[in-house]
């Protein structure tokens, strides 16, 4: 590894990761979660958390045992990685926090096939030290974190008028926020959103499209 | 086991509970390879078959290997190691026994490894506590709704692209918002079968 590269800065790191390469909105990676657990901020909110920890644990491991990993076994040896810290969140999940267990536990189950884990993995983590995979984790967890929680406050919002599960909003709900069609309109329209946004002020071609 | 209860549980998971429209998983295959129609009929072919062997298999996997040995906490490392291991095998196998079969379904084979609903299956035959008839059915049931799910997709964005969408909308974003109207569709058929 030449020490230009081991110079990459660690702001630059976390904010690629929340902005140019957002998990959900820009990579358009792993969709499946922002669409089934953001009926609410506080669900959208455990799972980030969940997937952050996954994530930056998954880069941290991957990078401390990158010399040891054969290439041609490392996607398998890769998955059997994240399986353990999923199953180590999983198992702490439903001792610590079980009324969101209850209704979100399939998905935090389902983070082990999440491609974003993987492609950080492979991508960054394996060519990586330490220290750099551990704020590339960092940047893309909380880019993750940020968009599920978007997502949840807008759907929460319109679809129950309320905020964490505080009442805001007086007004009878709109209810089709809640139900899986609002999560696909909101996915859609932010998504819209944030490719106008990079198109109109960051002069960039839009997201790519998507892919597994 | 009377056949009554097994179409239930079929339609159940083909329709009521649509992968896709209902449990939102698989989306990442779903909005990768409807772009085209037969790239979506020959996923919807190998995952159908896939997805009945890999709940079966994990089935005597679950009752006569982890239960006895009291490894239901690695349910997770266990099932995706056993689907994985079986995808390359089905790989590998096809590749010597039919290499035109390989050749069309190939791709898709090696894509369908880290797919949510794969895994959601097994989970989800477990947590459900289906016996081995009931765990083939459901994956059945959910491979075919997928299917479904994907051919209609397909054959709406292979219109999609003569329509005239604004810039930013395109490709995705508005994939997402057509999904959202069929899953407003599938709404209808909850109440169906109470089960």
């Amino acid at each position: 590894m030449s020490n230009a590269e081991s110079k990459i800065s660690y702001i630059g790191l976390i904010k690629n990761g929340i902005f140019s390469e957002n998990p959900i909105f820009r990579v358009a990676l792993s969709l499946c979660p922002a669409v089934a657990v953001t009926s609410g901020v506080k669900n959208g909110f455990m799972m980030g958390i969940a997937v952050l920890f996954v994530q930056i644990m998954v880069n941290v491991t991957v990078s401390i045992v990158r010399k040891f990993i054969h290439p041609k076994v490392r996607i398998p040896s890769y998955m059997f990685i994240i399986a353990t810290w999923v199953t180590v969140t999983d198992l702490s999940m439903a001792a610590f926090v079980r009324d969101i267990y209850a209704q979100m536990g399939l998905y935090i189950k389902l983070i082990v096939a999440f491609a974003i884990i993987l492609s950080r993995a492979e991508l960054f983590a394996s060519k990586q030290k330490i220290t750099p995979s551990f704020f590339d984790g960092l940047g893309n967890g909380i880019g993750f974190l940020f968009a599920l929680v978007i997502i949840g406050f807008f759907r929460e919002l319109l679809g129950k008028g309320s905020l964490w599960g505080y009442p805001i909003v007086d007004t009878k709900p709109l209810l089709i926020m809640i139900l899986p069609t609002g999560g696909f309109f909101a996915v859609g329209i932010l998504m819209g959103l944030f490719n106008w946004i990079d198109m109109k002020f960051f002069g960039g071609g839009g997201a790519s499209g998507g892919g597994h | 086991m009377e056949f009554g209860k097994l179409f239930e549980l079929f339609i159940a998971a083909a329709l009521i509970n649509n992968f896709v429209f209902t449990r939102y998983l698989g989306l990442c295959i779903f909005f990768g390879v409807t772009k085209k129609m037969d790239t979506s009929i020959g996923m919807s072919i190998t995952f159908t078959s896939v997805m009945v062997i890999s709940a079966a298999l994990n089935r005597v996997i679950y009752k006569f290997i982890m239960i006895p040995l009291g490894l239901g906490f690695l349910e997770i490392v266990i099932f995706i190691g056993v689907v994985a291991g079986f995808v390359q095998a089905a790989d590998t196998i096809m590749k010597k026994v039919s290499p035109g079969l390989y050749y069309k379904l190939g791709i898709y084979l090696a894509l369908i490894t880290t797919n949510c609903i794969i895994l959601a299956v097994p989970l989800l035959n477990v947590s459900e506590g289906y016996n081995f008839i009931e765990s083939m059915f459901f994956g059945f049931g959910s491979g075919i709704g997928f299917s479904l799910a994907m051919i209609i997709m397909a054959s709406i964005r292979e219109k999609l692209e003569i329509a005239d969408v604004p810039k930013a909308f395109q490709g995705l974003p508005i994939s997402f918002i057509i999904t959202g109207l069929i899953a407003l569709v599938f709404l209808g058929f909850s109440g169906l079968i109470t089960l």
